[in-house]
């Protein structure tokens, strides 16, 4: 058997995985890095950007790279007011308490779904890719939209980190994880800050949604999936660490992939869910976090 | 010329108050020191200043605007600098970066930072360097600078010489009274008196939350005895 085609497919799926993971991933990190709170609701932001992309293609006419193009930038603007909402409404009442924090996100959590179902029905939603397109390797063809998602993540995850080292807001986002108090003692408004982060972590998770909707369908209960998998990322990179999720999301991400095409799925998830374990009895501040912070 | 006034102000730690009617006044060129046993409330004190303890009740006057009860990013804004107790660097940060968010806090320019440059040169040499990594004496002198950067007309510094050798806390020293003699108010809290004998212009001592008793530094330096009244040590 040539194990070549094999082992490019799996690759190939590993990074389209690893993608989406690592945008939905980067956003928990922000949030729990910067302001500590779990954020259990994570995963229906993820949610619904999937279902604004399915909406924006049945109210936006044209061909389907317009409504996807459209659901691309009103999806994120969307789910981040609705999570800066929620900071207002919710998270800034209880003052960021880590445990009733994690209580109000269940909360939130099943708001956002049963909203989600009374609005939408229960029915899983299909919509087109933008574009078809097929790139030929020698062994086989590959979904030149999969390509698209590995793209934009990844510019998507270059400007972010561009702005946390080199813009005045990244700066301010960087103090106030290191020292909400000695922050505020020089002028920053840590409470803006938190909301400015709750609603960009969103916004990260929603456009993740809007990329895996045309191969996964839109479904009230899709968040589950990968706000759990977004867990085992920022907790095998170590909670908060910006780097440590990007590596880890592409190492889970691949590790999918690879095992995903050679053995199977449910492998896959073993495999996940033993480094978890692994990790928290031997480096439970994370490959790549700090002890004792 | 009056340039701080603290009146009457009250503050709680749950049930417990840790201030009590406290009251300050603090005049431009100036350094009043704060003195007091562990557990006085002086570092309270200063945070109720900067408003991450929210007091109860009282006035803050700079420069005829009260601050009271705005919130505590508006406090610096207003021109009060802090040294907070154990330096508190953003030590993942590098020396540049911990600069320019002292920078920031009122974007007036950069007076304040070449000012502390010029106090504290050797902070030019470690622009780039992460400023948990630098020695004890260079971080006390950046967590200085960082609050001189905003240009303030106040500056308030607590215990900046706590774990220092003698060679650093003598440059801390000179820097605090170049501080002073450039017009601003220094507001000082110390446990070490021999820290602050040579450079206070005045000495208010504080004790369950509240100030005791204020006198001129002439008054203590001529008798000792007050320091063995009010803070337990004989000199």
């Amino acid at each position: 058997m040539d194990i070549v085609p094999y082992l490019l497919l799996a690759t190939l799926e590993g990074l389209v995985q690893a993608s989406v993971l690592m945008l939905t991933a980067l956003g928990l990190s922000l949030v729990f890095g910067v302001m500590r709170v779990v954020n259990v609701s994570h995963g229906e932001f993820f949610m619904l950007g999937a279902v604004a992309a399915w909406v924006c293609a049945n109210l936006i006419p044209g061909p389907p790279y317009v409504p996807f193009i459209a659901a691309l930038l009103i999806a994120p603007v969307f789910v981040g007011a609705l999570a800066w909402a929620a900071d207002w409404a919710i998270l800034k009442r209880i003052n960021y308490n880590p445990e009733a924090t994690i209580v109000s996100t269940i909360g939130l959590m099943y708001i956002i779904q049963q909203m989600t179902l009374i609005t939408f029905g229960p029915d899983a939603q299909a919509v087109d890719a933008p574009f078809y397109y097929t790139v030929r390797f020698p062994w086989f063809g590959y979904s030149g939209y999969k390509f698209f998602i590995i793209a934009v993540a990844f510019v998507l995850v270059g400007g972010l980190l561009y702005l946390l080292r080199h813009s005045k807001v990244g700066l301010f986002m960087r103090a106030t994880q290191f020292d909400k108090e000695t922050a505020q003692n020089f002028g920053i408004p840590v409470t803006k800050v938190y909301s400015g982060v709750f609603a960009v972590g969103a916004m990260l998770a929603a456009i993740g949604g809007v990329l895996v909707v045309p191969s996964q369908q839109a479904h009230y209960l899709m968040g589950h999936d990968p706000l759990l998998l977004s867990f085992v990322v920022v907790i095998v990179g170590g909670l908060g660490s910006i780097p440590g999720t990007i590596a880890a999301a592409i190492l889970i991400g691949m590790s999918d992939g690879l095992l995903s095409v050679f053995f199977s799925p449910t492998l896959a998830k073993i495999f996940s869910t033993l480094l978890v374990a692994l990790v928290l009895v031997f480096r439970p501040q994370g490959l790549f976090g700090k002890a004792g912070r | 010329m009056s340039v701080m006034r603290v009146e009457g102000y009250n503050a709680f730690y749950g049930r417990s108050q840790a201030l009590r009617d406290f009251s300050i006044e603090l005049r431009g060129g100036e350094v009043l020191c704060l003195l007091g046993r562990n557990g006085a409330g002086k570092t309270t004190a200063l945070k109720a200043i900067m408003g991450t303890v929210k007091p109860a009740s009282g006035a803050l006057w700079l420069d005829d605007v009260n601050l009271f009860g705005r919130p505590a990013e508006e406090i610096p804004r207003a021109g009060i600098g802090y040294v907070p107790q154990g330096r508190r660097l953003f030590s993942e940060l590098t020396v540049w970066e911990n600069l320019e968010i002292g920078l920031l806090t009122r974007e007036q320019g950069r007076d304040g930072l070449d000012y502390a440059l010029e106090l504290f040169p050797v902070l030019k040499e470690r622009m780039k360097q992460r400023s948990g990594t630098l020695s004890g004496g260079e971080q006390t002198m950046l967590a200085m600078a960082r609050a001189m950067c905003i240009t303030p007309s106040v500056i308030m510094l607590d215990e900046p010489t706590e774990g220092l050798m003698p060679s650093a806390i003598a440059g801390i020293r000179d820097a605090v009274m170049k501080l002073r003699d450039s017009g601003v108010a220094v507001l000082l809290v110390e446990q070490r008196v021999d820290a602050v004998l040579p450079i206070a212009d005045r000495v208010a001592f504080m004790d369950h939350g509240e100030i005791k008793a204020e006198f001129p530094i002439d008054e203590v330096r001529e008798n000792t005895a007050l320091l063995h009244q009010y803070v337990g040590v004989g000199h």
